[in-house]
């Protein structure tokens, strides 16, 4: 939300306890707890990312500690979701897994906004020449189909032999890259119907400078759009990491993430006699991602009522 | 006479008809078609007309928000179309223009303070300890009250929201108004409220406005003369009782005997126009009117002067 915030209502002096959501916002959000199914959404997300990121505390096991003796055990009081290959906690790695998993999502999400909403806003304020450059490269990243263009980046990355421990990092970076032409699209179409609006050619005539017509009026018209976008973009996010991580081009083992734990499933017998190991991560990704998008719709329909289908 | 605040020398405005995959150009829509006037200091300058005559063009070319395609408009003897961007803003505080429709011309995500008062801030005119202060004393010179400072646009009926486009055109001082029809889209017992305080704060302030209008009798209230404008050009231009006493031109007559009065036994001759304004991208030749004339002979089509 830090796009919205006004420096003027600072030095003017809303001295209002909340001067920095508007009151739309606020009424939107009222509406927004009304819809079941979207508060059920973010209920299951939050439960999600408390239990990832706070459970592994109370885990008496560490996810990498490899254990010989206690090799592909099924669910037990000791382990509720049984045992890996190498005896570690499933359950625990679960959770482990969803840390950097959320992480990723979260973090790409940040960097495709961030570059999206920056370019596309420079796009549609400015037009001409900077216009079609921004868009134009848009373009070419968007004519190639997203997977393929991450398979691409992820063997590169094992050709060079990254080191495991950054490949998270480069993960991020390639998600965000992969996804921001679509977004930059989306705000700069905003912000070209935003531009010929009155109120617009009224901060002309007052003869503001560019950038509070770009910072104070313009981009706090598009933050319910960029957050409903953002929401879903995590979604998404988790999902093509997933895939990555599935086969082996993404986060790399030992760190765990639900990608490269379903992996398990790979191994026929894995697959047939120890379910307990692939269909946790399974899970997880299936649930974090459902109630994100369930969400994110729910955000949609009172924030940005225009796209409803 | 002496030279006014606001000249304005022949100015045009043509829109270009662009068709087909090229986008060649086919023809203009000539919005405004040389019109000149001179606005003196102090004074209210009525810019009438029926929808589609180019009044509202006219105020948009005149403070820049559209290019002209020919012409000059000098304000306090400054060709304003010479100045370089940065010069253009400098001179902006003192010519501001108020919108037709109060609902679309505030951003519904700026809070009414600042938006009143971010343009002395961008120009760096006030200190910002004071800003607050001076938002504070135009919101009530323009009859609304402190607490509604902090509040977001839609929480403002019309009437209140005209009367913050008016304080935000206010707080910086400016000489020249354009009001482009800031009365149309409010009801009739707003309507009075509003041109009353256009009143009393030309009055305390010193403004000229050039108010632009397709209500007679909110002109004849209100203004020291009157432009009369159809299809772009101008018809006839007089100050107020001239006009109202004794119109000269047969369209002016027209637009005269239109204007209803609150007497219903009283029977009066109305003089009704034959057919529809003519397209403005292919106006009639001579005088613009002949068409419509109830006087005119197909002769004086023939001349390009005016009548």
């Amino acid at each position: 939300m830090s796009l919205s915030s006004t420096p003027l209502s600072g030095t003017i002096g809303t001295k209002q306890a909340q001067a920095k959501s508007s009151s739309l916002f606020r009424q939107s959000m009222r509406r927004l707890m009304r819809n079941k199914l979207a508060v059920s959404g973010l209920v299951v997300v939050v439960i999600m990312v408390l239990a990832c990121f706070i459970g592994p505390f109370f885990s008496p096991y560490t996810d990498n500690k490899v254990h010989m003796a206690m090799m592909n055990k099924a669910p037990s009081l000791k382990h509720w979701l049984g045992t890996d290959a190498l005896g570690r906690d499933v359950l625990t790695r679960v959770l482990q897994a969803g840390r950097i998993s959320l992480t990723v999502g979260l973090a790409s999400m940040v960097l495709s906004v961030f570059i999206g909403a920056l370019l596309g806003a420079i796009a549609g304020y400015y037009r001409g020449f900077v216009d079609q450059i921004i868009m134009r490269i848009a373009d070419l990243l968007l004519t190639i189909p997203g997977l393929p263009l991450l398979f691409i980046f992820g063997a590169l990355l094992s050709e060079w032999k990254v080191p495991t421990e950054y490949r998270m990092y480069i993960v991020m970076f390639m998600l965000g890259f992969v996804n921001w032409p679509g977004l930059a699209r989306m705000v700069r179409g905003q912000m070209l119907s935003l531009r010929e609006r009155e109120f617009m050619q009224a901060a002309v005539v007052l003869g503001l400078r560019d950038r509070r017509k770009l910072f104070n009026h313009l981009l706090p018209n598009i933050v319910p759009l960029l957050i409903v976008i953002a929401t879903l973009n995590i979604g998404g996010s988790i999902l093509s990491e997933s895939v990555l991580s599935f086969f082996g081009l993404g986060v790399m083992p030992p760190t765990p993430t639900w990608g490269n734990m379903i992996d398990a499933a790979n191994n026929l017998i894995d697959f047939q006699e120890r379910p307990w190991l692939w269909i946790p991560p399974g899970f997880s990704i299936f649930a974090t991602v459902i109630a994100i998008n369930i969400f994110g719709d729910g955000l949609r329909d009172v924030l940005d009522p225009k796209q409803k289908r | 006479m002496p030279e006014g605040l606001l000249e304005v020398n022949h100015l045009k405005k043509y829109f270009p008809i662009q068709k087909g995959l090229l986008n060649r150009t086919v023809g203009h829509v000539k919005a405004v078609d040389d019109i000149s006037l001179s606005i003196q200091k102090g004074e209210t300058f009525g810019l009438v007309g029926e929808s589609g005559s180019g009044k509202s063009t006219v105020g948009k070319t005149i403070i820049r928000l559209t290019e002209k395609t020919e012409g000059e408009v000098k304000f306090k003897g400054v060709d304003l179309y010479s100045l370089s961007p940065q010069e253009l803003r400098k001179i902006r505080p003192s010519m501001q223009l108020i919108f037709q429709d109060p609902y679309s011309s505030l951003n519904p995500r700026v809070r009414v303070g600042d938006a009143i008062g971010e343009a002395l801030v961008d120009h760096g005119l006030v200190p910002k300890e004071e800003i607050r202060d001076r938002v504070l004393d135009v919101l009530q010179s323009c009859g609304l009250s402190s607490y509604h400072i902090d509040r977001f646009p839609h929480e403002f009926s019309g009437g209140q929201r005209q009367r913050i486009g008016i304080a935000r055109a206010l707080i910086l001082n400016p000489d020249l108004i354009i009001a482009d029809e800031p009365v149309s889209a409010l009801d009739v017992s707003i309507q009075a409220q509003i041109i009353n305080l256009f009143r009393k704060l030309q009055e305390t302030r010193e403004l000229t406005y050039l108010f632009i209008s397709h209500d007679l009798s909110v002109v004849e209230h209100l203004c020291t003369r009157i432009g009369v404008m159809y299809l772009g050009s101008m018809m006839e231009t007089a100050s107020r009782d001239e006009l109202f006493k004794n119109p000269l031109h047969p369209y002016t007559k027209a637009l005269l005997s239109a204007v209803p009065i609150p007497i219903p036994k009283l029977k009066r001759e109305r003089i009704v126009l034959k057919g529809d304004i003519p397209s403005p991208s292919n106006p009639p030749s001579g005088c613009k009117f002949h068409t419509r004339c109830p006087f005119g002979s197909p002769l004086q089509g023939r001349g390009s002067g005016v009548p």
